[in-house]
């Protein structure tokens, strides 16, 4: 079977479609399992504390290939069959709320003490105080570093192929077997990436200048 | 639950698991040496604004930065040789590793010569020094200072992507488990000490990084 | 014939017009001091001195070293002319001794030993011999710039520029650093400041000059100069610096 150029795009940008899709999947629910994991990590309790600060210690000490393997093998012991797509999902779902709870908490923390203090004086409880004064001012800053890290969320989808989930960088694999033309589709596949991450740098350095420059 | 967990068959296969672990390190200390040159190379460049080396590292810098290192790696591995270049394994991962880090270095050690204050190069200056001379005696050290956490982490982020590279065969820890679980069939079991594995030397690489820094590049000798 | 001859010097930062035409020569062994206010470009005209400034027209002669819009050879000009910056500008991640080792190592290759007992000498010199292993950031900003000090002096200078090096300090600082560079003028060196202590300049100064408006307004022996003004911008810098003190 011959393969035409447009063939090989054509069955790229397919792949390029889940891609996007778990992308937006993992950040989405990363994000909010994220922003449950940052109030977990700057609680008053210390127990609470220490779980969120060994969960997002083990997610960022481990290779997210491990974390797929553990996640896609470690749901079969309970004896439910997990697919490729739900495995990838839930593991770049974890790994995305551990990277974001801690770029949060490092926006979080950089919002000055006498915040807090002038909060705590009006008499607002430590929830309030997050809600209404140190969030909002937090948050501000959070953009930026949160696009920017959207670009290691789609990156990271990659892994995913290992595990057998057809996204841009399996159907690459696959296109490049059959037309035994791997420089080819593996430069496309690279294209196929950049064309989605590019625009998520460049709108992070904006954002990331905009944010520096003098109001 | 039903499952009984069983490390037995794991354990008994520790040697392999060890052996795997030491080569990962052994890429790791290479693709660092290697990816860190070419970062204090590129920050200079970039810097500095030499053209037109100063555009091709800002494309460099961007393309790898902007694609997924397993990608960079079958390109190199599997795309590569269609221009004639056939690398082995670790070669393949080591060119891969290596990439990679000096793309990310080049822009957090630029980041680290531009937060050095413009006096330093005018006290230099005005000793005679030249600016080649400046930047080796004085802005260098200072600059990889500064930005030493964000160089550790990075290498961190490199030898824990590295466990892909067990797709292209080369023998590093995950490669390692892959075969072990394919032989036992204790999936969860071999890649759970695995991961434990990667967590300790995450953990080791991080402490001997930040011992490293304290001794050369903030130590008062 | 002088050591330092300036002619014809102007520079431009874009269409800003910062020296109009400044001639100004210095001998061997004499103590300059610079007075304006500020934008009058005296700090401009001693950065054009050592060349890390640039300039757009005229010549700058230093000791047979020759510079001018088109070419210039700042490394052989640095090594006669020494500098000293208002914010010290110590190098951090070194210790003092190395500070002042490090240039003669580099540029003159001096060896390790000789460099060594070179800073030794010159910390002694600025009566900081004791604090050769210290760093920077351990040492007050009066000792700092007293470091600084001895950093350009270990090149051998043949004239030291000195850019407000006392506006940075605590006023009880000021008088260690000034009792340093009194005893270089007393030693023979030739020194040229830019600086707002006008008492020092009266001083300890041979020449005192006026900037205004990117040239040179007035020249003359301090004690005379402020004496008896001979321009009305001059009496009135004198006496608005007179009220301010």
């Amino acid at each position: 079977m011959d393969f035409t150029l447009w063939d090989i795009v054509r069955n790229l940008l397919a792949g390029l479609q889940w891609t996007l899709l778990l992308s937006l999947v993992a950040f989405v629910c990363g994000g909010v399992a994220g922003l449950l994991l940052l109030l977990a990590r700057i609680s008053d309790n210390p127990y609470l504390r220490g779980l969120a600060r060994g969960y997002i210690e083990l997610f960022q000490g481990t290779p997210l290939l491990m974390q797929l393997f553990m996640v896609f093998f470690g749901i079969a012991l309970f004896g439910i069959d997990v697919s490729a797509w739900m495995a990838a999902a839930i593991a770049l779902t974890l790994f995305t709320s551990a990277f974001l709870a801690e770029i949060w908490r490092g926006c979080v923390e950089s919002i000055g003490r006498g915040q807090w203090e002038a909060s705590g004086s009006l008499a607002l409880s430590r929830l309030e105080q997050l809600r209404y004064v140190i969030l909002p001012q937090a948050m501000r800053i959070a953009i930026a570093p949160t696009v920017g890290f959207s670009v290691q969320v789609v990156k990271g989808t990659a892994v995913t192929s290992i595990i057998g989930f057809t996204e841009l960088t399996k159907t690459g694999g696959m296109l490049a077997n059959a037309t035994f033309e791997p420089f080819l589709t593996y430069g496309l596949v690279a294209v196929g990436y950049f064309i989605l991450c590019y625009p998520l740098s460049l709108s992070a350095r904006y954002l990331e200048r905009r944010l520096h420059a003098p109001a | 639950m039903a499952y009984q967990f069983d490390f037995a068959p794991v354990l008994a296969q520790a040697d392999l698991l060890l052996k795997g672990a030491l080569f990962t390190l052994q890429l790791t200390v290479v693709g660092t040496v290697l990816g860190l040159a070419i970062g204090v190379l590129g920050a200079v460049v970039r810097a500095w604004r030499l053209q037109p080396f100063s555009a091709v590292f800002g494309a460099y810098v961007e393309l790898i930065r902007n694609t997924p290192f397993l990608v960079q790696l079958f390109f190199i591995f599997f795309g590569l040789p269609a221009l004639g270049v056939r690398l082995s394994e670790w070669e393949a991962a080591v060119l891969a590793m290596v990439i990679n880090l000096g793309a990310y270095s080049t822009e957090i050690i630029r980041a680290g010569i531009m937060a050095i204050p413009k006096g330093q190069l005018e006290a230099a200056a005005a000793l005679a020094m030249s600016r080649f001379e400046a930047f080796r005696h004085v802005i260098l050290r200072p600059a990889l200072a500064k930005v030493w956490p964000a160089l550790s982490s990075q290498i961190v982020i490199v030898m824990l992507g590295s466990a892909v590279c067990s797709q292209i065969a080369t023998e590093e820890l995950s490669f390692a488990a892959n075969f072990i679980q394919s032989r036992n069939f204790r999936a969860f079991e071999t890649y759970l000490l695995t991961t434990v594995l990667y967590l300790l030397m995450a953990i080791g690489v991080r402490q001997l990084l930040a011992w490293l820094g304290q001794r050369w590049l903030m130590g008062r000798r | 014939m002088p050591l330092l001859r300036v002619s014809a010097l102007h520079k431009y930062y874009g269409d800003n017009h910062v020296l109009k035409g400044v001639d100004l020569s210095i001998e061997e062994g004499e103590v300059v001091a610079i007075i304006g206010r500020s934008g009058s470009g005296k700090s401009t005209l001693l950065r054009t001195l050592n060349g890390l400034e640039s300039i757009s027209d005229g010549v700058i002669e230093v000791d047979g070293e020759y510079l001018d819009a088109a070419r210039a050879d700042l490394r052989s000009l640095r090594q006669k002319v020494g500098m000293v910056f208002q914010q010290f500008n110590l190098f951090p991640h070194l210790s003092v001794g190395e500070n002042v080792m490090l240039a003669p190592q580099v540029v003159k290759k001096t060896s390790k030993g000789e460099a060594r007992q070179l800073a030794e000498q010159m910390l002694a010199r600025v009566g900081l011999g004791e604090k050769f292993n210290a760093y920077p950031d351990q040492l007050s900003g009066g000792q700092q710039q007293r470091v600084a000090i001895a950093r350009a002096l270990a090149m051998s200078p043949k004239v030291l520029l000195c850019d407000e090096i006392t506006s940075a300090l605590d006023p009880e600082l000021v008088t260690e650093v000034l009792g340093v560079v009194r005893q270089l003028a007393k030693e023979g060196m030739t020194l040229i400041m830019v600086t707002h202590e006008m008492r020092f300049a009266r001083e300890v100064g041979d020449k005192l000059v006026f900037m205004h408006q990117g040239k040179v307004h007035e020249v003359g022996n301090p004690r005379e100069v402020f004496a008896a003004p001979q321009t009305a911008e001059l009496a009135n810098f004198i006496g608005a610096v007179a009220q301010a003190s």
